[in-house]
């Protein structure tokens, strides 16, 4: 998991305050279109200069929510604050939101500077001011040059740049991008997350982002929202979705996992211990879980939280043994798939420390695993 | 076998040469010929011209260009009145049909996929009619005891039969029913494309839903309005069955003049010329136009 530059800014945290007022409100938002729900019962607060990333699948309604952000759909029940300000019944031309849309929507017919332009004509400013914003942000998106050309002469990453600087030339109260960086390529998209990201802080703007690449919502949010099925299910910043996620399916959508259905044999307030049908020794788990005895949970353990070895651990939980079945070189790490004696294929990560390393498991070696305490994440659903 | 493939045509060659060789058997043949004959002089014979190569004795070829058919269009008003009468019923009935077909083309475009295709039908369905039975029916609805004024008459809105047939007005009827169809299926045809997201970007900026039209759709769809003109204007311009069907027979249009030095006058000649003239007025503004636009495109790939 790429780091997120936001690690830097720890302090930025406003959600935990509770006298911080939201900037966004969406109050039980729900739409439907005809009998399907693609919306339901969605309630977020979203605060100021914040990047909150909506995810999940396609189909799961985050575009829909973005939508209704935008002013182009209109809720079925639910209302929307924007600063206050109760936006569900204004039409998108009157709201201070401006959207990037994933097909970028660059008005063809006319130049990078006129479509940069355009929004501000539409506001009435004076000649003289437009030409001096247009040139500041067409200087900041790094597209000076190109102000005469018209979008069929610019690459996508360019024509990408163009609808972010028209969009943020009108200095939204909120800034909405639909999958921005999903039409670039890699090398691209990584460089452009850390471009946006450097262009929020300039200017402070609260940005909502669609986007279906967990590792974009990632990298350049401050909380993400993941949703599914029209519901959002969990809501946290990127570290606390990967390491507390509150149920199987947050764990398996963000990042590799590995779950092992199983049931609470000793339930304590201060640790746990499960036994897994998959497992010869039990799980053991530092930390009290809200669960009755005999029920059924899943103990979710990250393939990097994993180590192997040769020889036998010295403890009595929290290892499983195995034949590696297949590795897979990815330079700064590998991975193995180990086949355990109960078929049950676990996936590990072990980073590639030393440049030779003759002694590395390989194909068909039985190894044992073992993991901390700390490491398995409890979910009851 | 190589030896063979390497002097056939390819298969590309021959695909293109199909329409080449179809414009140059019927168009640009008898293009020569019409021009050949507006320059030889007008004689009783048959045909009734006389030819432009003459020889004079065994080794002596005269060649003989006639331009007094030319000049004559230049002295006698009549012609030029003629055209340019021409050309104003011809841009006012495209303008109509601009006005009510971009409404049209644009309704469609806007229709859900299955509503589309019964409206596109229907724009082409008058085609399954002749031509001239169409207009011979606008004589049926027109005439001062035709459908239109008894049914007003029977209403109790006029007293006495309006003149509606042998007027201008029947004319631009005429033309604007016949013509409406190659007005709206190029505007539809640009209209559909039209990305949507467009429209919402534009209204994202602050448009009202009339603005976004002014700013985006409309200028977005200027191919397909210039297409729709040119197959309005074009044949309108040298119409010459809706006119004398439905017109005042003193209208003058330049189809209707071809027609009499033809047949009545039997002067093939001048005909020729009327007819070498118009394509001039029509087709060299157009040249230029289209010559300035992509002059325009390719000035905006240098930039």
């Amino acid at each position: 998991m790429a780091t997120s530059p936001r690690a830097t800014q720890q302090k930025f945290q406003p959600w935990t305050d509770p006298d911080a007022k939201p900037y966004v409100r969406i109050d039980k938002v729900t739409k439907k279109f005809g009998d399907f729900i693609a919306v339901d019962d969605v309630s977020l607060d979203i605060y100021q200069k914040e990047i909150f990333c909506l995810l999940g699948a396609s189909g799961c309604g985050k575009t829909t929510l973005l939508r209704m952000l935008a002013g182009f759909e209109k809720p079925t029940t639910g209302r929307i604050f924007i600063d206050g300000v109760d936006m569900t019944a204004i039409p998108p031309y009157e709201r201070p939101v401006n959207m990037m849309f994933q097909s970028y929507a660059v008005f063809p017919h006319m130049t990078v500077e006129q479509n940069v332009a355009f929004g501000l004509k539409q506001e009435g400013l004076a000649r003289a001011e437009i030409a001096k914003r247009v040139a500041e942000m067409l200087e900041l998106v790094r597209l000076g040059q190109f102000g005469k050309r018209k979008p069929h002469q610019l690459s996508g990453g360019q024509r990408q740049r163009v609808a972010l600087a028209r969009a943020l030339v009108k200095k939204p109260k909120l800034l909405l991008l639909d999958e921005p960086l999903a039409a670039l390529d890699k090398k691209l998209r990584e460089h452009t997350q850390f471009e946006l990201i450097n262009i929020q802080e300039t200017l402070g703007v609260t940005f909502v982002v669609v986007t279906h690449d967990q590792e974009e919502a990632m990298t350049l949010s401050t909380r993400v929202g993941l949703m599914n099925h029209g519901e959002i299910i969990q809501v946290g910043t990127p570290s606390e979705m990967y390491e507390y996620p509150n149920s199987r399916f947050v764990a398996e959508f963000i990042g590799s996992v590995n779950t092992f259905e199983g049931k609470l044999i000793e339930d304590e307030p201060s640790y746990v211990r499960i036994h897994s049908d998959a497992l010869e020794a039990p799980i053991y788990v530092d930390h009290g879980v809200s669960s009755a005895p005999g029920a059924t949970v899943w103990a979710a353990v990250r393939p990097e939280k994993i180590q192997l070895s040769r020889d036998k651990p010295a403890d009595a939980d929290n290892w499983a043994y195995g034949v590696v079945q297949d590795i897979a070189y990815m330079g700064d790490v590998s991975i193995y798939l180990v086949r355990l004696d109960s078929g049950k294929v676990v996936r590990v990560t072990q980073p590639n420390v030393y440049r030779h390393a003759d002694d590395n498991f390989t194909w068909d070696e039985r190894v044992y695993l073992r993991w901390h305490a700390s490491s398995p994440v409890v979910v009851t659903k | 076998m190589r030896w063979l493939a390497r002097r056939l045509p390819s298969g590309r060659t021959l695909v293109t040469s199909v329409p080449y060789l179809w414009l140059l058997v019927f168009f640009l043949i008898p293009f020569v010929i019409v021009l050949k004959i507006s320059f030889s002089e007008a004689a009783i014979a048959m045909p009734p011209y006389q030819p432009l190569l003459h020889w004079a004795s065994d080794k002596l070829l005269q060649v003989h260009l006639n331009l007094g058919n030319f000049a004559f269009l230049v002295e006698d008003n009549l012609y030029w009145r003629s055209y340019l009468n021409s050309i104003f019923v011809a841009g006012v009935s495209t303008l109509l049909c601009l006005l009510i077909g971009y409404p049209m083309a644009y309704a469609m475009a806007r229709s859900s996929p299955s509503t589309r295709n019964i409206l596109l039908l229907l724009a082409v369905l008058p085609f399954f009619t002749s031509f001239l039975l169409r207009v011979y029916a606008w004589i049926g609805l027109l005439k001062n005891n035709g459908l239109v004024n008894n049914a007003l008459m029977a209403l109790g809105l006029i007293d006495q039969p309006i003149q509606m047939l042998q007027t201008d007005f029947a004319v631009y009827i005429g033309m604007v029913y016949s013509y409406l169809p190659f007005m709206i299926l190029p505007l539809y045809a640009n209209l559909e494309k039209l990305d949507l997201t467009l429209l919402e970007a534009a209204a994202d900026l602050g448009c009202r839903p009339w603005q976004a039209f002014m700013k985006v759709t409309l200028p977005l769809s200027l191919p397909g309005v210039i297409a729709g003109c040119l197959l309005v204007f074009i044949p309108a311009v040298g119409e010459f069955v809706i006119p004398s069907l439905l017109g005042d027979p003193g209208m003058l249009m330049i189809g209707k003049v071809l027609w009499t030095e033809f047949f009545n006058n039997r002067d093939w000649p001048v005909a020729s010329a009327v007819a070498i003239a118009l394509l001039l007025f029509l087709v060299l503004p157009i040249m230029y136009l289209d010559r300035a636009q992509s002059r325009a495109n390719e000035d905006g790939e240098h930039n």
